[in-house]
């Protein structure tokens, strides 16, 4: 038999040692959205407890702005909110929030103790309107375009390094679009 | 004392097996719709508990994903257009067998092609090792052989 064949198998490894290597880079649990570049799904919901108006898919069609998927439950989202907080303050885009799971009254409760940062608020008990949108888990933040489109997610804490180098860049392309 | 241990544990061990499903309070009134609702619970995943199904996982999208089925379900729709529901919103990842398009390809032939390779490695390997030899020995080693068969008495 040729000499050459006996070296295929670790040809073969090393190839495969390659492909995982890469792979092993990607995170396998991050499921892309099936939401980019589809308008936001219809969705009606009710106001949180206290508040007058809920929020509906509507509401964000018209302007550049962020959509968050919160729960008072949700310890990250506690450590996410003093930059929602901040992002607020500065007026820079809107942010609407889905109350996602929520008892009654606590997500109004949350609000109250560490501030609102939401525009609207709309109250997704029932996991419903998370479900439409592809939600994995909270917190999670759309972007959605001027035309209601979405354009973007991120999953996860949104950090100063991720307001500064991804979406705020990306919130003023996209107003510049059209 | 033990046997009250082994007792309490095992009586454990089956009650947390039979929470992980869904509980009796998800069970529908119409037992085909049933059938069907736990059939496309173990096809589904969960998105959080990424190696279960809705059928298996606890997690809280788990039964709001369970609830959708049923839901769907009594709705009139088909297996197949609660599956495309799920996977329309979530991807292809959700199902827990990955259908089959251009993408999975390879996922689905590479078994069958590392098997055939592999088969057929093993095929040349073994014929090979059946042919005979055909080198005739030389002189020297023809007369040694002749010698050790006289003395085995075998000549």
């Amino acid at each position: 038999m040729a000499r050459w064949i006996a070296f295929l198998p670790l040809a073969l490894f090393a190839a495969l040692a390659v492909y995982f290597g890469l792979g092993l880079r990607e995170d396998p649990s991050a499921i892309p959205s099936q939401l980019i570049d589809e308008p936001l799904p219809a969705f009606e919901l009710e106001p949180i407890e206290g508040f007058e108006r809920g929020l509906s898919h509507t509401d964000l069609v018209g302007q550049v702005s962020l959509l968050n998927v919160f729960g008072s439950w949700c310890p990250p989202c506690a450590i996410e909110h003093p930059m929602l907080m901040q992002i607020s303050r500065s007026d820079r885009v809107p942010i609407y929030g889905i109350d996602w799971k929520d008892q009654p009254g606590a997500g109004t409760r949350w609000l109250e103790r560490y501030g609102n940062p939401f525009v609207l608020v709309g109250d997704d008990q029932s996991g419903r309107t998370a479900i439409e949108l592809g939600v994995t888990g909270a917190p999670e933040t759309f972007v959605v375009d001027r035309a209601g489109r979405v354009r973007y997610r991120h999953v996860g804490v949104i950090t100063e390094e991720i307001w500064r180098d991804t979406l705020e860049p990306m919130i003023a392309a996209l107003e510049a679009e059209e | 004392m033990m046997r009250t241990l082994l007792a309490a544990v095992l009586g454990l061990t089956v009650m947390a097996a039979a929470w992980a499903s869904p509980g009796p309070e998800e069970m529908m009134t119409d037992p085909v719709l049933e059938t069907r609702a736990r059939g496309l619970y173990a096809q589904l995943r969960c998105v959080i508990c990424q190696s279960q199904s809705i059928n298996d996982s606890d997690a809280h999208l788990a039964v709001d994903m369970r609830a959708v089925v049923r839901e769907r379900l009594l709705a009139g729709d088909t297996d197949r257009e609660i599956l495309d529901y799920m996977q329309a919103r979530y991807g292809d990842y959700v199902l827990m067998m990955p259908p089959v398009q251009a993408n999975t390809a390879l996922l689905w032939l590479t078994p069958l092609f590392v098997l055939l390779a592999g088969g057929g490695l093993a095929l040349v390997y073994v014929r090979r090792q059946d042919r005979p030899v055909d080198e005739a020995l030389d002189a020297e080693d023809e007369a040694r052989a002749a010698k050790l068969l006289e003395d085995e008495g075998q000549a």
